[in-house]
């Protein structure tokens, strides 16, 4: 089963990469572009289990290393958990 | 006489100026300490070093942090000993729950490598018993990933505590956003735990222990931890 995981800079804190980025948007003549926020895509293949199961281990990955939650947020998906709820 | 340990992580990179510091310039018995050590026994102070840890993947000391020698470090502050986290030593910190708070992105986009003037916001730690409130200490600073961050209650319990060890201030002493290199929340430079003994910080003092550096400041953080261990009063053994 994988786990899709997406980690993004919570919106209190100034993402400095992101507003760099929509700088050179505009510069580069796409000039409605409001906002950028740059954040991180991860995915963990884990062992078939229960979806239960497997939402709450990534869950836990997630508050431990994949994301720091004093700065980010993140949500996942799963995939491949069909047929094996 | 008092130890002192340098602990090396894959990436670490001051290291050795570090150990240089403490054990040529300061002279106090320093060891390096590999970071797959679980016994810290015998050390009065423990340094973690600036560098670029585990390539800074995922995010600056994430990976450290679970380093067989953090659960060993983590054991050795809860007894008192003394802990200073300098540039990515203090990202590790943060990221081991050992220091409040979170590292971020400089604001404007630059890896910032210059002297800056810190302001001495506390003498009441080792790190700072050498100076009066307010003192002005000149040190330079190198990270990309320099802008502390706490939220707004973080903020307010170390205000409280009189944690906030270092500000980033002008020559004057006074803390203007000019003065701020890399967008911290209230110019923060530095803190300590509630405790005092964990002191984390952005610039690095080993790198200004000597005038032929162009600042000896730094001398004043070591000899600090290594006066404040003669005294004994802060080993709690």
């Amino acid at each position: 089963m994988k786990a899709r995981i997406v980690i993004t800079l919570k919106q209190t804190v100034l993402d400095a990469q992101g507003a760099t980025v929509q700088k050179a948007l505009c510069n580069l003549g796409f000039s409605d572009v409001n906002e950028v926020r740059m954040g991180k895509y991860i995915e963990v293949v884990v062992a078939d289990g229960s979806e239960a199961e497997v939402r709450q281990q990534v869950d836990e990955m997630c508050k431990k290393l994949l994301a720091n939650p004093i700065i980010e947020d993140y949500r996942f998906e799963l995939e491949g958990q069909e047929g094996k709820k | 006489m008092k130890k002192f340990g340098v602990v090396i992580f894959p990436g670490s990179n001051c290291d050795a100026d570090c150990y240089h510091a403490l054990r040529d310039v300061v002279g106090v018995p320093t060891e390096y300490i590999w970071h797959e050590e679980r016994d810290l026994s015998g050390y009065d102070g423990i340094v973690l070093p600036g560098g670029f840890t585990y390539g800074d993947y995922l995010r600056t000391g994430a990976v450290a942090r679970f380093a067989p020698v953090m659960e060993a470090v983590a054991g050795f502050a809860e007894k008192g000993g003394l802990v200073i986290g300098i540039c990515n030593g203090f990202q590790i910190l943060l990221e081991a729950g050992l220091l409040p708070g979170a590292m971020l992105r400089n604001a404007h986009q630059r890896f910032s490598c210059k002297y800056v003037n810190l302001r001495v916001e506390t003498p009441d730690t080792v790190f700072t018993r050498m100076a009066r409130r307010g003192a002005v200490w000149r040190m330079p600073i190198a990270h990309g990933e320099g802008r502390y961050y706490a939220d707004p209650q973080a903020l307010a319990e170390l205000e409280a505590g009189e944690q906030i060890v270092f500000r980033y201030c002008d020559e004057s002493g006074s803390i203007t956003e000019e003065a701020n290199p890399n967008g911290s929340v209230g110019n923060i430079a530095g803190i300590c735990n509630k405790k005092r003994n964990v002191l984390g910080m952005m610039p690095h003092p080993e790198r200004c222990c000597e005038q032929m550096l162009g600042s000896t400041d730094g001398r004043f953080v070591f000899e600090g931890m290594v006066s404040g261990l003669v005294g004994g009063v802060f080993a709690e053994d």
